[in-house]
């Protein structure tokens, strides 16, 4: 009895009883309808009625029906494209901000993250201004007399999901390269310097490797949410620039068979882990190579 | 070595630009007296701005924006509180896997999160409404929550709080006394990002909402309309402004919130010279 009236009063129990609630919450309103979703994917719909035998039927038409392959695919390839393309970009400006920002760095990380607090279905919309026929991009050029036509491959196709999504997902790769850069001492790069090492292979040696903890977060946290992406592909894709979220979307709403939207769904999800997982894995080779 | 130094420096404001260039395009089409959302441009103006005070299906959709945001940022923050001191203060079995776990939805696709949950209320045969909405957006806002809430609680001086229960006062009522004073500005910015994260989201609440609309699904289905165009950009601009306004009081809470914390750990640096 002593023993459990310790135990309410231990730091084990108050740290469990606070943190009950939200875990509570997050098991019911996220682990559970995961579960549910994973389940739907092997349950059939006819029209509106649920049939519950277990049957593989929509997994096995997510993964061979050509076009859900191809969408698949291509979903796959954007996401790629759209996070090696942002850390690209965003790598040299949070090297920018760190190691040149002097005392101005918060207010560039100010001004990096304003954009984004425009409502995001108006910021893709006015993408399709910039990027269409008569749209910003290639009126300025016409009028520089840079093209004598306007440039047609940048609107309602993958090109132009890749530009918005590229646009949308900045900060989120800006902010954790700035906070792995930051925390790298600078004494290393001293003493590298001190050692005879010229500025390129001390950054090859020492803040790239440091630095990248930074690179890998802001590509997961660009890559696994991409795939789902829904605004932009129906936005600015046109008809081949849509993406798995899109067929998501009219499998639970207008086709009313949500198991293969569910199959389709966690199908994606799978995937997406999986290149996730192999790539830290891969990244964790690099680094310990490097450190060796 | 300087060329080299220029070199970024112009990438960073090449890239400025990018980054800013949508944005930069709102406010001159809000003006532009025009429907056609292109160049070249035509007149200075207000009207889409005066027209926006007739749209009657606007305000209601505004109306439940701000209370789907404002109890979404109630909600996280309460949750947040619990996590982030829990594991700011405590240890216990599991703690990291749980945070990670409570995290989680940071890394999910939001469309994901929105059909599983809408699923979920079809199998419960619960009817979509506002607060179906409300719940979704705590799941999206509880990560950012507990970011920010678990450095004010982490950096928080904790030798304050034992001084308050020697001193006799009981658990709440230290909570309440020194606890949250400290915390505050952390509590406050919370409570902002919540609330903006909030009222932007547009793929939980397209799936969960019922026959009432957030403000981001109206303008979804403006956006169909070209002749709604400019009075959408109107609106925008004004978001924009507002959202300004909100970041701006983040930045000074969070500004504040530093210096609160640098302040005790310079009370404890003077005790430990009296002592």
């Amino acid at each position: 009895m002593d023993r459990l009236k310790n135990w309410f009063k231990s730091d084990s129990s108050r740290g469990l009883t606070l943190i009950g609630l939200p875990f509570g919450f997050s098991l019911l309103l996220l682990a559970a309808p995961m579960l549910l979703i994973f389940f739907l994917g092997f349950w059939t719909q006819d029209y509106l009625v649920l049939d519950r035998s277990f049957s593989l039927d929509n997994y096995i038409e997510a993964w061979t029906e050509p076009m859900y392959r191809d969408l698949m695919l291509r979903s796959l390839g954007i996401s790629a494209t759209v996070t090696l393309g942002t850390v690209i970009l965003a790598y040299p400006m949070a090297y920018f901000i760190s190691f040149h920002g002097g005392n101005r760095k918060a207010l560039w990380l100010f001004l990096v993250t304003i954009p984004f607090w425009t409502s995001y279905l108006l910021r893709v919309f006015l993408w399709k201004v910039i990027l269409g026929y008569n749209g910003v991009l290639n009126s300025t050029l016409g009028w520089l007399g840079m093209i004598e036509e306007p440039l047609t491959f940048i609107l309602y196709n993958a090109n132009a999901v890749i530009i918005t999504l590229t646009h949308a997902w900045a900060p989120f790769a800006i902010l954790p390269i700035y906070v792995a850069l930051e925390k790298i001492d600078r004494s290393y790069l001293e003493a590298a310097a001190d050692l005879g090492d010229g500025p390129l292979k001390s950054f090859l040696r020492i803040t790239l490797p440091l630095s990248m903890t930074g690179v890998v977060g802001a590509a997961l946290i660009i890559f696994i949410p991409t795939i789902g992406d829904y605004v932009t592909p129906k936005l600015v894709g046109g008809k081949d620039g849509l993406m798995i979220a899109n067929m998501i979307q009219v499998q639970f709403m207008k086709a009313n068979n949500a198991p293969l939207g569910a199959s389709l769904a966690v199908s994606a999800m799978g995937i997406v882990s999986m290149i996730s997982l192999v790539f830290l894995a891969l990244n964790r080779r690099w680094l310990r190579k490097r450190g060796s | 070595m300087n060329s080299n130094i220029n070199t970024l420096k112009f990438f960073a404001y090449s890239y400025l630009l990018f980054l800013y260039s949508p944005v930069l395009l709102l406010p001159i089409f809000a003006f532009n007296d025009s429907t056609i959302i292109s160049f070249p441009l035509n007149s200075f103006t207000f009207k889409w701005f005066a027209g926006l005070t007739e749209e009657t299906y606007l305000q209601e959709s505004l109306k439940n924006s701000l209370f789907v945001a404002i109890s979404t940022s109630i909600l996280s923050t309460c949750l947040g509180i619990l996590a982030s001191r829990a594991s700011a203060r405590y240890k216990f079995f599991g703690k990291k896997s749980i945070l990670s776990f409570l995290i989680l939805p940071l890394f999910l696709p939001e469309i994901i999160i929105g059909v599983a949950l809408l699923v979920v209320l079809m199998q419960l045969g619960l009817p979509l409404s506002l607060w179906t909405v409300i719940l979704g957006h705590t799941l999206v806002c509880t990560p950012f929550s507990i970011a920010i809430l678990n450095s004010a609680f982490a950096n928080m001086d904790m030798s304050l709080e034992e001084a308050s229960l020697d001193l006799g006062e009981t658990r709440f009522g230290t909570f309440k006394r020194v606890i949250l004073p400290m915390v505050l500005p952390g509590l406050i910015s919370s409570l902002l990002i919540a609330f903006t994260i909030s009222l932007d989201e547009f793929i939980i609440a397209f799936f969960l909402t019922g026959t009432e609309t957030t403000l981001p699904v109206y303008i979804w289905g403006q956006l169909r309309f070209p002749a709604k165009l400019p009075g959408v950009m109107a609106l925008g601009f004004i978001m924009l402004l507002l959202s300004l306004v909100l970041l701006s009081l983040f930045e000074y809470f969070r500004r504040r919130m530093n210096r609160i914390l640098e302040d005790q750990s310079n009370v404890q640096f003077d005790n430990l010279f009296k002592t």
